[in-house]
């Protein structure tokens, strides 16, 4: 990369003020952070995903995820003809590396990535015998690691699948929506690094949010929607072969 | 009595702040350092990448989806360098064939295409498309 | 450790949660409230005829009560924070009101009616032992040393009471274990209002047998006749109990092979395969269908006292594995499958790790190590036959 120190010595100062923005820390100190002005959301655009992995890298090194776990991960489903209560589905690695080239390739096959849902009636909520884990008032459901005990009630309870144990730590651990990245005004490391845009943060509360705008205008579907969990990660373009 | 008194002497001050949980775990859990600077970041400094990328089709790919997470280098530039990527394995993990990508992503079968050289050996990948002139030059795809 | 996988788990759902000592968790509080129900029996039925077992039941389910909360605290990741259920608990999980139902059933129900019916012996203890065991039983007495007619008077309608409160107290600390799971919307194995019933009723069976065979192994340690008509009450209670355990079993078994819903495919597989030596060998036919067969042959046929006895045992012992069985189907199979109905997986148990064989092992065995310490301090025999013994052993 070709640059000029005179370049540098201009251009290192706003580098500096656009990271300490991001630096800012806890939501207090974030500036005009309020809880009660967001309610977090995610859209996902299956005919965009591309299995590449790069979320699934990225959220692993944005939040030190252990090898073997995993806070988000992608599946590749292969359905034939029109038989979609038998879908053929596969995650090795959970994605993390992409995914093998198919040994068999007929009928439709596509990429899911899967998270936690961040449900508003979270029935991981509702089990935790002691108030580990909870939804916050903007809407994100967090695990408080210094006071889970590790019965993994809440690991039971979530359909989707999307709690583990973090071995290190024995209590329960999910995806926090990058919740320290929302706060500060980034999006989530998944969808920072989506070379595609098939993952995107939605504020549901921000009628401009364009992402919002978005689900208020095409057929968008949520995972296992009989459980009624209030499922706030949105699928655009879901086969109902997905699980 | 002895409970209540138990109680409020181990249970933490900010539990039920919010909700029944520990209203101090928000603030702990926003606290945590990020990883990944964003590209607006990256964007910030590397202004001729930025030129270079709006010419071409990975002008929507964002810096760190190929460089991995960089808030360490871009808190401290000089020092933290992010290290060589091998193209062979990032630039594979989006554009190997595989009959689950969309239909219209450009995809390849890398033993086919290029026969095992690194993809940087004919792209450049801030502007990926290789120009006529270069093809020509080359001899077109191998 | 590599965990072989069938088919497609969600990635986070090969290792399996809750191991081993999750199912003696809901076997062991099993056995409590199924004691208490038969000991109930003589106190509030009054059915005479069991009155043998009373304090024995009584006995059995303090040991057991006693344990129970240990292969729970061997399970959680932060054992050091279990007081939190206490101090902060939230009201919609059935796990920590679970807590406080345990702490009512303990505190006020069980040891309440132990010290009431052992008062008498407790005071009498109290004035004859020397040494050591007089201090400590000067410590069970709580200072109260009236056995006047009058406060043993108190003490028996106290203890009525009690027992009459007792009985759905039973229920309750069994059957939330059941709600616990049968609450679990995500767990098709798990999630049916009939979860706690049929919890309820295979715990009255497993106490019932656990009674029975106490009574008859210590009976025989302590070289005394049995007394077959007590046994012949306790087997016919046993059977009833078994009738209806195994009716709700078989309702839901049907109900759900009828109605076929989604995730109906891959559990029926799973039964067929993994399951089936553990649910369909052990727990049906060896533990349920045998012993109820065993039980009803002798209403049906007039046996001698000697094959009554030797057909109760053997009906007890399968009835105690078959219920044991009925916990693991219940618990590891409700975690062998995927929720996606795509795949299955392995439980790993380990041996002496803190969540492995050996752990449990051991766990089950306390409970008698515990209730042989029971037993020499409040014997549960009658004053003669306590004297009388002790007077053949040479001891106070």
């Amino acid at each position: 990369m070709d640059i000029t120190r005179r370049r540098l010595l201009l251009l290192l100062p706003s580098a500096a003020v656009a990271w300490k923005f991001v630096q800012a820390g806890t939501p207090e100190a974030a500036p005009n952070y309020k809880t009660s002005e967001h309610w977090w959301g995610m859209l996902i655009d299956i005919p965009k995903c591309i299995g590449c992995g790069s979320c699934v890298r990225a959220c692993a090194a944005e939040n030190d995820v252990p090898d073997g776990y995993y806070r988000t991960w992608i599946e590749r489903y292969r359905v034939t003809d029109y038989a979609i209560e038998r879908p053929q589905v596969e995650s090795p690695d959970g994605g993390k590396q992409g995914f093998p080239l198919n040994q068999d390739a007929s009928g439709k096959n596509f990429f899911v990535p899967k998270l936690c849902n961040h449900c508003a009636d979270s029935p991981c909520t509702q089990v935790c015998p002691v108030g580990a884990t909870f939804v916050s008032p903007d809407g994100v459901v967090l695990v408080d690691k210094s006071y889970c005990l590790g019965c993994r009630y809440c690991v039971q309870a979530c359909p989707y699948g999307c709690r583990f144990i973090n071995p290190k730590t024995n209590t329960a651990e999910k995806c926090t929506l990058c919740y320290h990245r929302i706060t500060k005004g980034l999006t989530t490391a998944c969808a920072e690094v989506c070379p595609t845009g098939a993952r995107q943060l939605a504020d549901l509360k921000n009628p401009k949010d364009p992402i919002h705008e978005f689900l208020r205008t095409h057929s968008v579907q949520v995972l296992k929607p009989h459980m009624a969990t209030g499922a706030k990660v949105f699928y655009n373009g879901m086969d109902g072969s997905v699980r | 009595m002895a409970f209540v008194l138990l109680r409020a002497a181990v249970v933490p001050k900010s539990f039920g702040e919010y909700g029944h949980y520990r209203g101090d775990a928000i603030a702990e859990i926003a606290s945590r350092p990020v990883a990944h600077a964003g590209h607006e970041v990256c964007e910030a400094c590397h202004t001729d990448v930025v030129e270079q990328k709006k010419l071409g089709k990975h002008v929507v790919v964002p810096c760190e989806a190929c460089h991995g997470a960089q808030a360490k280098h871009a808190d401290d530039p000089g020092t933290i360098k992010p290290p060589k990527i091998d193209t062979a394995l990032v630039c594979a993990r989006c554009h190997e064939a595989n009959s689950a990508k969309p239909k219209g992503f450009p995809q390849v079968a890398s033993a086919e295409h290029s026969g095992g050289l690194a993809c940087d050996t004919c792209h450049q990948p801030h502007k990926p498309k290789i120009e006529t002139e270069v093809k020509v030059a080359t001899g077109g795809k191998k | 450790m590599q965990i072989p996988v069938e088919g497609f788990m969600y990635p986070n759902e090969v290792e399996l949660q809750w191991s081993v000592l999750i199912v003696l968790y809901p076997f062991i509080t099993g056995l409590v409230a199924g004691a208490f129900i038969l000991a109930s029996l003589e106190r509030v039925f009054r059915v005479d005829a069991v009155k043998p077992t009373y304090r024995l039941a009584l006995l059995t389910a303090l040991a057991f009560l006693l344990v129970a909360p240990l292969p729970l605290q061997l399970h959680l990741g932060h054992p050091e924070r279990s007081l939190e259920m206490y101090l902060t608990p939230h009201r919609s999980s059935a796990m920590a009101m679970f807590g406080f139902v345990y702490l009512w059933y303990l505190m006020a129900v069980l040891l309440l009616e132990i010290w009431l019916d052992y008062r008498r012996d407790i005071v009498r203890k109290s004035q004859t032992s020397t040494g050591l065991t007089r201090i400590l039983y000067k410590a069970l007495t709580l200072g109260s040393s009236n056995v006047s007619a009058r406060s043993l008077l108190i003490d028996e309608r106290l203890g009525y009471f009690i027992t009459l409160v007792g009985i759905p107290s039973a229920f309750l600390l069994h059957g939330y274990v059941g709600f616990i799971f049968g609450s679990v919307k995500a767990n098709p194995w798990w999630s049916s209002p009939l979860m706690p019933i049929v919890f309820i009723f295979s715990a009255m069976v497993s106490g019932i047998a656990a009674v029975m065979l106490l009574y008859m192994l210590s009976s025989r340690l302590r070289g005394k006749a049995i007394d077959v008509r007590c046994l012949d009450k306790i087997a016919q209670y046993l059977l009833y109990t078994f009738v209806i355990d195994f009716s709700l079993e078989m309702l839901d078994l049907i109900q759900r092979i009828y109605e076929a819903d989604e995730s109906f495919r891959s559990l029926d597989f799973m039964v067929h395969s993994r399951l089936w030596t553990s649910q369909v060998i052990v727990q049906i036919l060896l533990g349920t269908v045998t012993p109820i067969a065993l039980l009803g042959l002798t209403q049906l046929v007039k046996f001698s006292e000697v094959a009554r006895k030797r057909i109760y045992g053997l009906a007890g012992c399968l009835t105690v594995i078959g219920i044991f069985a009925m916990r693991w189907n219940v618990v590891i199979g409700g975690q062998l499958f995927s929720k996606s109905f795509l795949g299955y997986t392995t439980y790993k148990m380990g041996f002496a790790t803190r969540e492995g064989l050996l752990t449990a092992i051991l766990l089950m065995i306390l409970p008698f190590i515990i209730l042989w310490v029971l037993v020499k301090l409040l014997p549960p025999w009658t004053d003669s036959e306590a004297i009388s013994a002790s007077a053949a052993h040479g001891t106070t």
